[in-house]
């Protein structure tokens, strides 16, 4: 299967650039990887060459090791690959993510990667992008998903807090490190001692390094003293949940923090205390806004709902096919990749 | 209704009893009288009747969203519940109403008799001034029924520790009969209304599996042996011409057999019996899966009543006219039984549980085989010296299950479940080989880890061929071992057998599908009678 005028090619090893001779987020190592943000699915490793935002610089090196060879560019800056203009464009979805923009003699593709069309306290907002032919994910490509606003989010997840420390209880939010982890530090600063997982510790660490300011956080020490982490947040990854160390947190509720929590099922699936919806995602209104502000011709629906929202997207009068693509499949892949970086089990 | 909302929220999040007894607990000390009134009878089944149907919510929903309707449904089979499915696809509310559960249901129970019209605006307005989770109990208040996890017993419990009042007694008086506009939450759960003296269960004596060699039990001659039914445990209690039954969880369920009721008003003494509620016709008992239908039903229709009639084995004597039984020796107590059976005309539908005929132990390997052509799930071996205890002791009563039988099969189709399992897909259809092709056998949920379902949604997802719909039509590849307690020819199912209580024994990760059963080889598991 090709895109118009072969500007990119869907191969085994993942979305290719023939022009540019070079790959999007692929899934096997290849000489030269344009990266989107730093999650396992999206940057993996045994690339010859990455290019990432900025951002994100840090994360791939701390996720993938120092030795990579590895280039970055900053938002809208424009780098020319054997012909191709390539830049990236916040995606709104982690630090550092960006959706890829390719133009060669005039045409132009946009690969979004993971984005959320909502803006939260963390990361750069999303900015839609004109082009011909737009990439999307479909993570959340249902009417039934819709998120609330930031500030009704942290209304919620700081009430909870409080009313878990009223009931002598500590608040332990479940979330992954990259992403989700610095979101609810976001939306939980200044409430109380925020303790962080070791694995989302050394990922903060390394963003911070970089010259990224995040709220202030102090590491969950295995050994950790059980009084004085009496009533405090605690924000570790979602492969802990059951853990020993879990188990050990005092008078712990747990909560569970996806936009898979929107669904009732789903929060009673997990035996935890609460499930917040908390997504990196764009909603069901957010997906639609962003293909329509593309202005896209063509539009391939990547991991996901992408049967059903490229069907929904031709019933409205949008050119869209289905991409199949190694990526998310959905939030439980994530969960297992993200329990590959937890140290401590 | 934002107390009510909440407290379905504290339920629903935990799957511990304890927690969802201290949010009941909280609810019925704070909310207004009428409310709590509403709370017993939403979750005891006493719901007034639907005031608008499912099809016109749906087609509303449709119309204020302007999707389609092949949207709606994908929407509706991932989430697995219509109210939920309705209230998260609806737009933002544009106004707020603020009704208590009460006020709530008395408008709906005004709704009933209205015009089509006037219902669409009454719920259209309700719809557009509710916050996603209010929509969501408003449109289960419609349906009357919430399906989270609170049982009766837990119902019963919370308000036992709320007052202190023995939880048997409030079961009796929730299931008793009393009306929302004329009783207060005081006299309600103090049974005013009832006299639980006449309806007083006795807790069940409980029976420990066989965990020995049977010639270890002693004399042959010191033991009643019965067939071990594969019905539901039920306690009938007459008192002063008054009949209930009490089910193995303590819950009253006599509204649900009134045949028993019926048969049991012959008696002229006063008794407590145990026994089985069997399905039974024609003089033979039925599966287990036919009783079900019997089972948790509002309203027995006449054509259930034909299609499923139950009975009853009775198999011991606690009570009879006013006296305590229990302490006396089993086969006492049974002689009493007997005679109190005799001395009424016979019905199918009250029997004796006969008491297998055996000299010695040997005996009763080959009985115990046979079990299973009478839809026996093995034997019960209980000592004529022992008395009837409060629950479980060890050494005086036994059962001794025969062991299932077992297939390899291959799943091929895969089923979203409901409720909490509507995010994985829990319902599998398995398949035996006939010929060069597969055919169905059996259909099972049951067994499984959830880290095993988890595993297995991820791999649907994966390999799913067909990718609308709630059903997912898999390549046969993932192979299980089901486990069942019996089998038949029949003509209504396409592969010519029926399972009994099928379900998922393990999860053959070893096999691969070519190794899977036959349909010959499933058939020669049936014995003759």
């Amino acid at each position: 299967m090709t895109v118009e005028k072969e500007l990119l090619k869907f191969t085994k090893k993942g979305v290719y650039c023939p022009q540019g001779k070079f790959y999007l987020d692929p899934w096997h190592p290849v000489d030269y990887a344009v990266i989107s943000h730093g999650h396992a699915d999206h940057a993996r490793w045994g690339m010859q060459h990455y290019l990432c935002q900025n951002d994100s610089k840090a994360i791939l090196q701390h996720r993938l090791g120092a030795a990579i060879k590895i280039e970055s560019l900053d938002y809208n800056e424009p780098l020319n690959i054997n012909g191709v203009a390539v830049s990236f464009h916040p995606a709104g979805h982690v630090i550092g993510s960006a959706q890829i923009r390719l133009e060669y003699k005039g045409f132009v593709v946009v690969f979004s990667g993971d984005y959320k069309t909502q803006p939260d306290f963390i990361t750069v907002p999303f900015e839609s992008v004109k082009c011909h032919t737009f990439i999307t994910e479909s993570t959340f490509g249902l009417p039934i998903y819709h998120w609330q606003t930031e500030k009704e989010l942290q209304a919620e997840l700081q009430q909870w807090v409080l009313n878990n420390q009223a009931n002598n209880r500590t608040s332990v939010l479940l979330g992954y490190s990259l992403g989700k982890a610095q979101r609810l530090m976001s939306l939980l600063e200044g409430v109380d001692t925020m303790y962080v997982h070791r694995a989302i510790h050394n990922l903060n660490e390394a963003i911070i390094n970089s010259g990224i300011k995040l709220p202030k956080t102090t590491l969950l020490s295995n050994d950790f003293d059980k009084k004085e982490l009496q009533n405090k947040i605690i924000i570790m990854p979602p492969g802990l949940l059951g853990s020993r160390l879990l188990k050990r947190v005092p008078n712990a509720a747990t909560a569970i923090c996806s936009g898979w929590m929107q669904i009732r099922g789903n929060k009673r699936w997990q035996a935890v205390d609460a499930g917040f919806t908390v997504s990196d995602h764009a909603d069901w209104n957010g997906l639609i806004a962003a293909v329509k502000s593309s202005d896209a011709e063509q539009v391939y629906v990547t991991h996901g709902s992408q049967a059903i929202f490229s069907k929904y997207l031709n019933e409205i009068g949008i050119k869209a096919n289905e991409l199949k693509t190694e990526y998310g499949e959905e939030a439980m892949v994530k969960a297992e990749n993200e329990s590959e970086t937890v140290i401590d089990s | 209704m934002k107390q009510f909302s909440n407290l379905i929220s504290a339920i629903e999040i935990t799957n511990k009893t304890n927690a969802k007894i201290e949010a009941l607990v909280d609810y019925f000390k704070t909310a207004p009288d009428k409310d709590k009134l509403w709370l017993i009878a939403l979750f005891t089944g006493k719901r007034p009747s639907r005031p608008v149907k499912t099809t016109l919510m749906k087609q509303w929903c449709i119309e204020i969203t302007k999707l389609p309707e092949w949207l709606f449904l994908e929407s509706y089979s991932t989430v697995g519940d219509l109210g939920e499915t309705l209230a998260l696809l609806l737009p933002e509310p544009n106004h707020q109403l603020d009704l208590s559960l009460s006020e709530w249901m008395s408008q709906l129970k005004q709704l009933k008799p209205k015009t089509e019209d006037e219902k669409k605006i009454f719920v259209l307005n309700a719809w557009s001034g509710l916050q996603q989770q209010e929509r969501l109990i408003f449109n289960k208040l419609i349906g009357g029924s919430f399906r989270i996890g609170v049982s009766k017993k837990t119902l019963v419990n919370a308000l036992s520790k709320l007052t202190g009042i023995d939880a048997n007694q409030l079961m009796h008086s929730i299931i008793g009969n009393w009306d929302i506009d004329s009783i207060s939450f005081d006299d309600l759960i103090n049974g005013s209304h009832i006299n639980y003296d006449n309806s007083k269960p006795y807790p069940f004596c409980l029976a420990y599996a066989l965990e020995k060699e049977i010639k270890e039990l002693g004399d042959p001659n010191d033991w009643i042996v019965e067939q071990k039914w594969d019905g539901i445990r039920g306690q009938i209690v007459k008192r002063n011409s008054e009949i209930y039954i009490w089910s193995r969880g303590e819950d009253l369920v006599t509204q649900q057999f009134p045949e028993l009721v019926d048969a049991f008003s012959k008696f002229e003494d006063d008794f407590v019996i145990d026994g089985e509620i069997l399905a039974m016709k024609d003089n033979a008992i039925l599966l287990f899966n036919d009783l079900q239908k019997r089972l948790n039903r509002k309203n027995v229709t006449k054509k259930l009543l034909e299609d499923v009639p139950v009975g009853f084995y009775g198999y011991d004597l606690l009570e009879f006219n006013s006296e305590d039984l229990r302490d006396k020796p089993m086969a006492e107590r049974r002689t009493i039984l007997e005679n109190l059976f005799v001395a009424i005309p016979f019905t199918e539908r009250l029997q004796l549980s006969f008491i297998v005929d055996f000299k010695n132990w040997a005996d009763l390997y080959k009985i115990r085989e046979n079990s299973r052509a009478l839809n026996s799930e093995g034997l019960m071996l209980k000592q004529k010296a022992s008395s009837y205890h409060t629950g479980r002791k060890k050494g005086d009563w036994w059962k001794w299950k025969v062991d299932p039988l077992t297939i390899d099969v291959v799943m091929i189709y895969a089923q979203k479940g409901s409720g909490r399992r509507s995010s994985k897909y829990t319902d599998y259809t398995f398949a035996v080989k006939k010929d060069d092709g597969l055919v169905t056998v059996a259909k099972a949920y049951s067994g499984l880890t959830d880290k095993e379902i988890t595993e297995i949604s991820k791999w649907v997802n994966k390999n799913a061929i067909e990718k609308f719909g709630p059903v997912r039509t898999v390549k046969p590849e993932l192979v299980f071992e089901i486990a069942f307690e019996g089998i038949a020819l029949s003509n209504r199912h396409k592969s010519g057998v029926a399972l009994r209580f099928p379900r998922i024994a393990r999860w053959r990760k070893d096999k691969p599908a070519s190794e899977i059963d036959t349909i010959e080889t499933v058939k020669q598991l049936i014995t003759a009678p």
